[in-house]
């Protein structure tokens, strides 16, 4: 069977997921809009996880909680459900199909077979949708994907059941129940307000002070690891801040897509103006990413541009600290 | 970002026919959706992490020829995990998976654990046992 079902791609998996579930139940809402409102940006360095033997960080929500965010400031209640038994998981997806009901899954990336391999690493917080199954394949709408795509049953298994960090345990989740009408912007005003806490927090690994932190070791990173590790981390930064779809701001260009269409939507012409600013500051970690890049790509070991990266850094939020106090105050 | 900016590097996403969707600001100051290419401060950070794991393959392979490790290190760089992942992929704690990179302790697995280990890797037990014909990138 095949639910009729429109596959729009999107910049980011759990946005597009979202944003594509809601036009099949007969709403319009933009990517952007689904990352306001869920609060999706984000800055936060996680502490003592090594993945890839390297630090992580993360440049947005963890994953599900843009959907489940998204979900309550709009008023859409929804179902999730984990396995423990990869024959249940199977039954309960089918089930759904049977019943019409295209459902979001969280898989790992590892075993994505349509994947290009360069991109296949261990990160188990992708999102996915199922609308039917033919001949004993699922289809498949990956939002990255700029057209859909389809996996066996044991492909599908192997990507549900993925384990490491996060492991998703057959995650799968779709909205049960809708209001009305969406009344978006009280829901616009929760999500501006709950970005502007995260990114202000006075915790030292979140938000603002997390970039300084960051800002702070990469300085001593040459120094106390070595050249090689040094350069292998801070690939690792930009790699974090380029997941797929970014363009190169780390998220930011999304938000002030958001930003624009709010300030459109709220008849708030501040939004508007800060939506600018937020492009600028998009184009300051897109230029930090270029200056990483000489430094890793040279493999040159001088302190002089790591600290130069870092003072880069150190900009961005203080940008980013004035920005979000700005925009605390024009909602 | 402008729209015109939105990169269109080489990249090795193009071999796979895949290109990503960005946001952008066009000549108006609107938001529009672009795709793209690649970027190359994105493509070099990929290029490093894959010489870097194939940098541990290699390290790796030498490591279980010369008789010091046992293969199970070999695949588990192959696969790019480390032995946090390898350990939830076999259900057994840590230190169990990091003692079966000894040869000695490998010797003496049961048919049972290889077989659970072949399958994770997605090979043979025979191929478990005998690297030789592998190669050293991932």
């Amino acid at each position: 069977m095949e639910i009729e079902f429109t596959h729009k791609q999107a910049a980011h998996c759990e946005n597009g997921v979202v944003s594509n579930l809601m036009r099949y139940n007969g709403f319009t809402v933009s990517e952007p809009m689904v990352f306001g409102i869920g609060s999706g940006l984000l800055f936060c360095y996680i502490p003592l996880l090594m993945v890839n033997h390297a630090p992580v960080m993360t440049y947005r929500a963890m994953p599900g909680f843009i959907f489940k965010r998204f979900a309550k400031r709009v008023g859409i209640k929804i179902k999730r459900e984990k396995f423990k038994n990869p024959a249940a998981a199977k039954a309960q997806l089918d089930d759904n199909l049977n019943k019409n009901n295209p459902v979001g899954l969280q898989v790992g990336v590892y075993n994505l077979v349509y994947f290009p391999d360069e991109y296949r690493f261990h990160f188990n917080a992708h999102n996915l949708i199922v609308y039917g199954k033919e001949n004993g394949r699922y289809l498949i709408s990956d939002p990255i994907m700029e057209e859909v795509t389809s996996l066996t049953e044991k492909e599908l298994e192997k990507v549900r059941f993925a384990k490491g960090a996060f492991p998703p345990n057959g995650h799968m989740y779709y909205p049960t129940s809708f209001p009305k009408e969406l009344n978006l912007k009280p829901a616009i005003i929760k999500g501006i307000k709950h970005t502007c806490r995260d990114m202000l927090a006075p915790i030292p690994i979140v938000g603002v002070k997390g970039i300084r932190t960051i800002a702070k070791l990469i300085r001593k990173w040459p120094k106390k690891k070595g050249t090689k590790t040094a350069n292998h981390y801070l690939g690792q930064v930009v790699r974090m801040q380029e997941e797929i779809g970014t363009g190169g701001g780390g998220f930011r260009y999304i938000y002030a897509a958001f930003l624009q269409e709010a300030g459109k939507l709220l008849e708030n012409d501040r939004l508007v103006e800060l939506s600018k600013e937020m492009t600028t500051i998009g184009d300051l970690w897109r230029e930090f990413a270029v200056e990483a890049s000489r430094i890793y790509k040279n493999r040159s070991a001088q302190d002089d541009a790591y600290n130069k990266v870092a003072d880069q850094l150190e900009i961005i939020a203080n940008r980013e600290e004035k920005f979000f106090k700005k925009l605390r105050k024009a909602v | 970002m402008k729209r015109e900016e939105v990169p269109q590097d080489k990249s090795n996403l193009e071999s796979a026919h895949f290109r990503e969707l960005c946001y952008a600001v066009d000549e108006n100051g609107e938001y529009v959706t672009e795709h793209s290419t690649g970027w190359n401060p994105k493509t070099i950070a990929l290029d490093n992490a894959i010489q870097e794991i194939n940098e541990r393959v290699a390290t790796a392979r030498q490591r279980v020829l010369s008789g010091e490790r046992s293969p199970l290190e070999y695949y588990m760089e192959l696969h790019k995990m480390d032995v946090g992942i390898l350990a939830s992929y076999i259900g057994l704690w840590q230190w169990r998976v990091k003692r079966h990179f000894k040869p000695s302790v490998f010797k003496r697995l049961s048919a049972k654990i290889l077989q659970k280990y072949a399958d994770i890797f997605e090979v043979t037990v025979e191929e478990l046992k005998n690297i030789e014909g592998k190669g050293n990138c991932a």
